[in-house]
């Protein structure tokens, strides 16, 4: 491997000291499950690494009436098997047992997941769909970022080279709402998304239409997104095969799928109306 | 830059010499000559580097040896004790499980983790268990009969 000076540093001032000093020459390393690959192919090529996980303090999953903050640090292993998410956030539960395998979710964090900024991060769909937001810090401070805006291409997104993903914010999600999570990929395990679907819907209590609807894609743009088009073709009607039928129509032209290793873009496109339809149907 | 690092391994401690971008994988392999932990893909998709970290089965080819300090690391080579098989090496050798045996250690550092958890896995949560462990010999059938019928 290339080489590169480390650092672990033991505090977050200490970890931004570090970033401000090295600007566009330090990586983070956290799980390291995405960025000693691209270390080792020389993707990247940083002069500084900066370990955060001896920082205290962000792997944690809380809930409660403000709703959900997952720790930067927090394993997929641990989302996997959260109860509480199994409970309250079940497509984010769903999307960490079946990113990457057991070993990758040993080590993976869901900050590095989301700061690694893939088109096809299993855990972005979700939590597209329940409206999430990263906490970002600096030395200067720290702001919030909705993720519907935070992701900016592949591999892009919109923290500066200086600032540390350190909490993912999620709303709480509100009572009769159902969600989900689905992974096209050529094996059940360690394999990376072809297309991946979430879906949240709140039904309206009187008549059973559909109150809310989001509906979030993966690997199909440059950037997890949501199908906002289709969520409004659903918005207000009732939920039945026909309707869903037409949203997912929609949904395929709100995406710009590519030809890859994994699948050719007009699998990719095929696939979105069948992802989205059963993402949905799914929670009927 | 070299860094001066200790590395607790199957229960003994070593102190050895890195540079901040050795692979904990290479470390023991190269350095400590436990070469029972393997080297295929070096991109953790494999599981052939499979060994324990704080009794978590990761991928060593994907950890910095220097991060590992402070780390109960088990390898293969920690399994057998005082000549005498683990009851899960045992299972394997009796049920065919071992081809090339390449990847072998991975399989059962990984089963070992399931079963420490989990004493009676079925069958679904056994393939689960092994899914970041790849094989090309065997087709999985005897491996997953070894570790199903270890405790029995």
């Amino acid at each position: 491997m290339p080489e590169f000076d480390y650092f672990e540093p033991k505090d977050l001032v200490e970890a931004c000291g570090l970033l401000d000093a090295n600007r566009g020459e330090a990586s983070i390393l956290a799980g390291g499950t995405d960025l000693l690959v691209k270390v080792k192919e020389e993707l990247v090529e940083p002069r500084y690494v900066v370990n955060i996980k001896r920082i205290p303090g962000l792997s944690y999953i809380t809930f409660d009436e403000e709703g959900l903050k997952i720790g930067a640090l927090t394993l997929f292993r641990d989302i996997a098997r959260s109860e509480i998410l199994r409970d309250k956030y079940p497509a984010l539960h769903l999307a960490a047992q079946k990113m990457g395998s057991p070993l990758i979710r040993n080590l993976a964090t869901l900050g590095g997941n989301l700061s690694q900024s893939s088109p096809s991060a299993d855990s972005a769909p979700p939590l597209l769909v329940y409206n999430a937001q990263v906490k970002l810090v600096s030395s200067s401070g720290e702001r919030k970022v909705p993720l519907e805006d935070f992701f900016l291409g592949p591999g892009e997104n919109a923290s500066t080279d200086n600032e540390i993903l350190t909490e993912v914010q999620v709303p709480e999600p509100g009572s009769q709402t159902k969600s989900t999570f689905m992974k096209l990929s050529r094996r059940k395990g360690m394999d990376l998304s072809i297309v991946n679907a979430a879906a949240f819907i709140k039904p309206d209590s009187s008549d059973g239409a559909c109150k809310d609807i989001k509906i979030a894609l993966g690997a199909v743009a440059p950037v997890p997104m949501r199908a906002k088009k289709a969520e409004q073709a659903l918005i207000g009607k009732k939920l039945d095969p026909a309707s869903v039928r037409k949203a997912a129509l929609i949904a395929q032209e709100e995406v710009s799928p590519i030809s890859d290793v994994r699948a050719s873009a007009e699998y990719r496109l095929d696939m979105v109306r069948v992802l989205t339809e059963k993402v949905i149907l799914e929670l009927l | 830059m070299k860094h001066s690092i200790t590395l607790d391994i199957n229960g003994e401690t070593y102190e050895v010499t890195v540079e901040a971008d050795d692979l904990l994988v290479d470390v023991i392999r190269d350095h400590l000559d436990l070469t029972g932990t393997k080297k295929s893909c070096g991109s953790g998709e494999c599981g052939s580097c499979t060994l324990l970290m704080d009794g978590a089965p990761v991928p060593s080819c994907l950890v910095l040896a220097i991060d590992a300090q402070g780390k109960q690391i088990t390898t293969i080579e920690g399994l057998s004790k005082d000549g005498h098989l683990h009851p899960l090496q045992e299972s394997f050798v009796e049920k065919g499980a071992i081809q090339c045996g390449f990847c072998t250690p991975g399989m059962i550092l990984a089963s070992k983790a399931l079963l420490d958890e989990n004493p009676n896995p079925n069958e679904e949560e056994i393939k689960t268990a092994i899914s970041g462990n790849l094989c090309r010999c065997t087709g999985y059938k005897k491996i997953i009969e070894a570790i199903a019928t270890v405790n029995k």
